[in-house]
């Protein structure tokens, strides 16, 4: 006990740092928690192309929740238990799930169709049941609307406790779950060949998924907790080629996301936590489309630029050599800025000696690939890459007594 | 519940509604057979934004600049869908979970940073819509439908969604053969030069506009089922595409004149005073008729591989 209170005392100091409420850092606490479980779940879905299921079971909680709601006012309580509210939305998610699995397997519709019926009309019967609730009028039933679009505002102490435990105990079971999940994810062949059950994994994997949508959408809201669970990795996605780590950076980059989000929606009034936790992982998501190196949209320009800068060099190059003037204007500004052209388009002193050493290349190449034995070497041609990356200059010194013969021009 | 009250208070709803319904269900059909159902799911949630946007160029809730704005923000989402799809090598389904979560995130944060207290805009009639109020005050009795001066007083969304409904109706059957062959044989479309990157988008932009103008009426949900259930249903009665079609008119129109009087009359039946949401129980109505197909239908079975 006195532990605890110890460690309240501590929280509540760290918290009056952030100059926020004590709930709200433990709201931000648990949101960063929960980004986390949803960033390393969400990984392996998006992996397995199902990005899209988590929209299915996040729209398909909402008659468990107004259910849930009714059973508890039946039961003469005020309807507003968290936890009895998250485990009715938990029951009719899973039902969702399996409407989805059960369209796609014992029916000819492909698995976006089933997501889109699912969805739609789970949905549906919630709003008709949320107006139920409303005409009954019974119970503490204001707040229920804000699982839609998910709400901080006012929210209890025990809420916001339930939300960091369960956000908690999610990444604590992905990361412990990560190993198999990734194998079947990868490579289910290999999977089973080891004696891995994969549709336990999968089962496992939903289950993860649907947890973190449950526990998500008070906060989130479910029409956008599909967000926290695509944005992380598909962004990871851009930083790594190797999944293992493309796993643990959506794991950082979805508790980032949380945090943030949740701390600058509690910063100033009218930004309302769930879309603001959404806009701040879909920046990171376009930044990195942006900047990524290697995979982002500026590398690829940038690569595409530089690549036409050589073809241009090498081929304004070979035209000197060949002692003909360079005209074109990209080309001709590519050489006399490197001080191989003239303005005219004539060759430099400079320029005389690199078209050389250009057409000595080509020539070399050009022998190279006349050569059947050496066809895998000649693969190597792309009419930019110096033959000495490829061949040993013994190599070259063979080739180079068979250019002497034949006159160059 | 034959009467004035009924010609006055419910038959405008229905019909709207049913047209709804069937401007939805047709595009829905060949969304659905070239796999990109989720297709209307996106475009109805990046509705919101374009609508706040919308309002808040022109600094009123009337229609036209609203479904402007809506109708701006679909392609804007299906252009930029293709965008992400492409620039970060995601999966459709991926691309579009980052694209229509980013618009609607926008949508409510744009929606809570203007001031709109004053107007009726919120995110809660963007999803349920307001079908129950689209009523029409000038009808005395079944003769009204004859008498100009009444019809003039007709909830505009009426006239609205029959010109949709008539134009997605014509367009489809302008576009049936084309549109069919390049929805199950892109490569021989492709041959045959047809143009099946315009078809493509046409069907996209005929599916935005219908769900632009129905959303202005009936809300969201009803869009997002009326795209995907009743072809669904249809899809596993049959294998010929204009019976598919012609069944998912029939299964929308069901759902929704069902769905109203349920919704409606249902909870009087039961001795409650108060109706239900019409949007949810037309969306459960259509859920159910999916249901009934996946466990009846004719042509159910998957395909063996």
């Amino acid at each position: 006990m006195a532990g605890a209170s110890h460690t309240r005392n501590w929280h509540r100091s760290s918290a009056e740092m952030w100059g926020l409420g004590y709930n709200a850092a433990l709201v931000a606490t648990g949101a960063g928690l929960l980004g986390a479980a949803a960033g390393i779940t969400g990984t392996f879905l998006v992996l397995r192309k199902r990005a899209l299921v988590s929209d299915a079971i996040a729209h398909a909680t909402l008659p468990g929740i107004a259910l849930a709601f009714l059973v508890m006012v039946a039961f003469g309580g005020e309807g507003r238990s968290l936890a009895g509210l998250l485990f009715g939305s938990a029951l009719s998610a899973w039902l969702g799930l399996l409407c989805v699995g059960w369209l796609t397997h014992a029916t000819r519709l492909s698995e976006d169709a089933a997501i889109g019926a699912v969805l739609s009309v789970f949905f549906g019967f919630g709003i008709l049941l949320l107006t139920v609730i409303q005409s009954l009028n019974v119970g503490r039933q204001a707040g229920l609307e804000t699982f839609l679009l998910g709400s901080t505002a006012g929210m209890l102490y025990s809420d916001a406790l339930t939300i960091a435990v369960g956000g908690g105990l999610a990444t604590l079971a992905a990361l412990v779950l990560r190993r198999p999940m990734l194998t079947a994810a990868f490579d289910p062949g290999y999977a089973v060949a080891t004696g891995l059950d994969v549709r336990r994994v999968d089962l496992a994997m939903m289950g993860l998924i649907m947890a973190v949508t449950v526990i998500g959408i008070k906060i989130v809201g479910l029409v956008l907790i599909v967000a926290m669970v695509i944005l992380p990795p598909v962004t990871a996605r851009f930083w790594s080629n190797r999944v293992d780590r493309v796993v643990l950076i959506a794991g950082v980059m979805g508790g980032l996301t949380g945090l943030l989000g949740a701390l600058i929606s509690a910063s100033a009034p009218n930004l309302p936590t769930g879309p603001i936790i959404v806009l701040t992982g879909s920046a990171g998501f376009f930044v990195s489309l942006m900047i990524a190196p290697r995979r982002g949209v500026l590398a690829a320009l940038l690569a595409r630029h530089r690549y036409q800068r050589r073809v241009h060099l090498r081929q304004g190059l070979l035209a000197l050599a060949h002692g003909h003037p360079v005209y074109e204007r990209f080309t001709l500004r590519l050489l006399s800025r490197a001080g191989l052209a003239n303005p005219d388009g004539t060759a430099t002193d400079k320029g005389r000696a690199a078209a050389a050493r250009a057409l000595l290349d080509e020539s070399r190449w050009q022998i190279l690939r006349a050569d059947p034995a050496q066809e895998i070497a000649a693969s190597h041609y792309d009419g930019l890459r110096p033959i000495e990356t490829v061949l040993t200059p013994d190599q070259i010194a063979q080739i180079d007594t068979r250019l002497a013969p034949r006159p160059l021009t | 519940m034959i009467g004035a009250e009924f010609v006055a208070l419910s038959l405008p709803p229905i019909l709207i509604g049913c047209l709804a319904a069937i401007a939805c269900a047709i595009p829905g059909n060949f969304l659905l057979l070239r796999r990109q159902a989720l297709i209307g799911d996106a475009i109805s949630h990046v509705v919101l934004p374009g609508i706040v946007i919308g309002f808040l160029v022109s600094r009123q809730v009337s229609t036209w600049p609203m479904m402007l704005g809506a109708g701006g923000a679909a392609l804007v989402a299906v252009l930029l869908i293709e965008v992400v799809r492409r620039a970060g090598k995601l999966e459709p389904g991926a691309a579009m979970g980052v694209v229509f979560s980013t618009m609607f995130a926008g949508g409510v944060l744009l929606l809570e940073q203007s001031d709109t207290s004053s107007v009726h805009l919120d995110v809660q009639h963007a999803l349920y819509g307001n079908l129950e109020s689209l009523i029409w005050l000038d009808a005395t009795g079944w003769a009204s439908l004859f008498d100009m001066q009444a019809l003039a007083g007709l909830p505009p969304e009426l006239p609205r969604m029959a010109i949709t409904c008539l134009i997605v109706t014509g367009v489809t059957a302008l576009l049936w053969r084309p549109l069919k062959l390049s929805t199950f044989d892109e490569g021989f479309a492709r041959a045959l030069g047809l143009p099946v990157r315009a078809l493509s988008l046409a069907l996209v932009i005929m599916a935005a506009m219908a769900a632009v103008a129905a959303f202005d009426a009936v809300g969201s949900i009803i869009v997002i089922a009326m795209f995907i259930c009743p072809p669904a249903a249809a899809r596993l009665m049959t294998d010929r595409l204009g019976q598919q079609v012609g069944l998912s008119v029939v299964f929308a129109a069901i759902s929704a004149v069902t769905g109203y009087v349920l919704a409606g009359y249902g909870p009087l039946w039961l001795g409650f005073d108060n109706s239900v949401s019409a949007a949810g129980m037309i969306a459960t109505m259509s859920g159910l008729i999916l249901a009934l197909a996946a466990v009846f239908g004719p042509r159910r079975a998957p395909r063996i591989a």
